[in-house]
């Protein structure tokens, strides 16, 4: 009898225990995995992570522009920046585009959005003659504009003209992307989101439209998304001759 | 050799008063044309966000180049031992700080955010060359003030040699370092390329050397000191040797871009189809600043004619100018190979466009601002300090000017 009372007692407890542990698996990726992105505001990036975003030019859609006017209301440039408007359209901010190319071979057209491809070894912090230009440890590449002197030798190495130059005065900017005449700027993986566990407004605003092209994550970890595709599918880097391992990446270009 | 008396010119003339006055007013109003930049920002120029460097670095760069050309005077003399060259030492020294000078003023004033320039001073990224290029003008201002002092200092006079091969080593260095600026960008079809480096410096040796004749042949005209034949004619002969050696360089340069397809389209682009770039190269680079020069200094009719040899040195000068307007602006304004095999059929950035540029007057009053500054700093230095020798008159040179 007590054998079986033992018994039934086991089996009572081992079933609390893999409730227990279903419910926790269940919670967990709500609960403690969260914990570990978020990172508190003191705390600096660390070289654990690398983001990337990689983009699928066949879902890319021709005439769509919502990932560049997402960006505009993000962080206050273009139609989202009133004040910039003595800039000629050669002069204003660009901080992200649509190209269309066309294969000289095959006649193949594509559609893409292209802004600051966030190089592993990017030319722009090479050529900075004050450090201002500089990458985060999690490969996000940034201007520092309490020390950027507006030299524009950054502008002079990109090789993806992803980088403005403010010509003008500005008002109404958002707090979340500080910008200043004659200091230079470009697209920052919208790095006050991502600091908060978000993802760049461009691919918010591709996926909500359902185009789903731009996937944000985390490079070194293998079982995100942009890895999983990536080791799947592969991607391609633009100007992949210079050696710049960038942290965008293309399919099917 | 006879000892050569150096003396301060007298600098009490209506004519030195009024140069004064000239290069002032243009310094008054490059300052204003400045203001305009600072106070608007740099929409009131012509660049953009594709061509990022204008007309203030055409000058900047000329400047700079021609400041380490102009102190070879100098160092023919100290290092080479060319005592014909010994009684121009100073005035080569002088113009090297002054050049220099001018130049880096005009490029500071460009900057986006000029009020921070104690921060170009005190932040440093090691592996930027334009890091390196802020230590070495600073330190080229500094070896060749003591290089001007021991030359000066009749005690100190021995240490002219040492203190001579040291600038000139690091003017070497600089002018190297100049070139690397573009010679280190990967990413442009029209730099990126270790040749910029040799190529800047024979510009160098040619720039500064034609404006140092002419300032030569202007301040002796101006306070009718005696310059004699042997050193004009060994100065002249020397500026043709320089002129072809740039020529040289940038026929090196060009044949190898065309011996490489990759590089067909910027060769095509600067040589034939460049519109603007392409008549500047040609008939101001080459023709202009080049071809018509190397005539004016060898041929036995003009070679002789000061006027027309000083008209050469001058086509030199704007042949230079013109020469770093299509490097600078033509490299920039050659669209970036930003996907190879593919051409931008649509784009809300002008991809694969030719980058549209046309200089802003203010752009243009800074650059001839930084020239006055460089032009009145020797005027005011050779009025204070004893720059210039009274007589530059063949005997008083060499005796032997045959060698």
């Amino acid at each position: 009898m007590s054998n079986k009372t033992y018994n039934a007692d086991l089996s009572r407890r081992h079933f609390f225990s893999k409730a227990a542990a279903a419910a926790g698996m269940a919670v967990a990726p709500g609960v403690f995995l969260r914990q570990v992105h978020a990172r508190p505001a003191e705390q600096a990036a660390t070289s654990e992570h690398r983001w990337g975003i990689l983009i699928d030019t066949n879902k890319c859609a021709k005439g769509c522009d919502s990932c560049v006017t997402a960006c505009m209301d993000e962080n206050g440039w273009g139609r989202a920046d009133a004040s910039e408007d003595k800039s000629s359209p050669h002069q204003k901010a660009q901080w992200i585009r649509k190209v269309t190319v066309k294969d000289k071979q095959t006649g193949h057209v594509q559609s893409l959005p292209l802004m600051c491809q966030h190089c592993e070894n990017p030319p722009c912090v090479d050529v900075c003659p004050t450090g201002a230009s500089m990458k985060r440890a999690d490969g996000i590449v940034l201007v520092d504009k309490h020390i950027c002197i507006g030299c524009r030798y950054c502008m002079m190495a990109c090789p993806y003209k992803a980088r403005s130059f403010v010509h003008e005065d500005l008002e109404d900017q958002k707090v979340v992307a500080p910008r200043g005449k004659g200091t230079v700027e470009s697209c920052t993986m919208c790095v006050h989101r991502v600091d908060k566990d978000g993802t760049p407004a461009c691919v918010e605003a591709c996926n909500a439209d359902n185009h789903n092209a731009m996937y944000f994550g985390d490079l070194k970890d293998p079982n995100s998304e942009i890895s999983r595709q990536l080791t799947e599918y592969g991607g391609e880097e633009l100007r992949a001759d210079l050696g710049l391992n960038t942290g965008v990446r293309y399919q099917g270009l | 050799m006879k000892n050569v008396q150096f003396m301060e010119i007298e600098g009490r003339s209506f004519g030195y008063l009024a140069l004064l006055g000239i290069l002032g007013a243009i310094i008054l109003v490059a300052l204003g044309a400045w203001y305009v930049m600072e106070h608007h920002g740099h929409y009131v120029t012509g660049m953009n966000n594709a061509v990022v460097w204008g007309t203030p670095h055409i000058f900047a760069i000329f400047l700079i180049v021609a400041a380490s050309g102009a102190l070879n005077v100098a160092s023919i003399s100290s290092v080479f031992n060319k005592t014909a060259y010994k009684p121009l030492a100073r005035l080569s020294g002088l113009l090297a700080i002054a050049l220099l000078a001018g130049g880096l003023m005009i490029l500071v004033l460009d900057l986006g955010r000029p009020d921070r320039l104690i921060i170009a001073m005190t932040y440093y990224n090691f592996k930027s060359i334009f890091a390196w290029n802020i230590i070495l003008y600073n330190g080229f201002f500094a070896i060749v003030a003591v290089y001007l002092w021991m030359m000066m200092q009749q005690s100190m006079n021995k240490y002219s040699k040492p203190v001579g091969v040291v600038a000139f080593l690091w003017r070497l260095i600089l002018t190297t370092g100049t070139g690397s600026i573009f010679g280190f960008l990967v990413a442009r079809q029209g730099y990126d390329a270790a040749i910029m480096a040799p190529l800047f410096i024979a510009m160098s040796f040619s720039f500064g050397l034609a404006i140092f004749l002419l300032v030569l042949m202007a301040a002796y005209k101006w306070t009718g000191r005696p310059l004699g034949d042997a050193i004009f004619r060994r100065l002249k002969n020397l500026l043709g040797v320089f002129v072809a050696g740039v020529l040289y360089f940038v026929l090196a340069y060009h044949l190898t871009n065309l011996y490489a397809t990759e590089h067909h389209g910027i060769e095509a682009f600067i040589l034939r189809d460049g519109g603007i770039y392409t008549q500047l190269f040609w008939i101001g680079q080459i023709v202009i600043g080049s071809l018509l020069p190397l005539l004016l200094f060898y041929h036995p009719s003009t070679g002789k004619n000061r006027t027309l040899v000083g008209l050469g040195a001058f086509l030199v000068i704007i042949g230079g100018l013109i020469q770093l307007y299509v490097l600078i602006i033509g490299g920039q304004a050659y669209p970036l190979e930003i996907f190879p095999g593919k051409e931008v059929i649509e784009s809300s950035f002008f991809d694969g466009q030719v980058a549209h540029y046309a200089p802003s007057i203010w752009e243009v009053l800074l650059g001839l601002g930084g020239v006055a500054v460089a032009l009145i700093m020797v005027a005011l230095a050779v009025k204070i300090l004893r720059f210039m020798p009274t007589s530059l008159a063949d005997e008083e040179v060499d005796p032997h000017h045959s060698a």
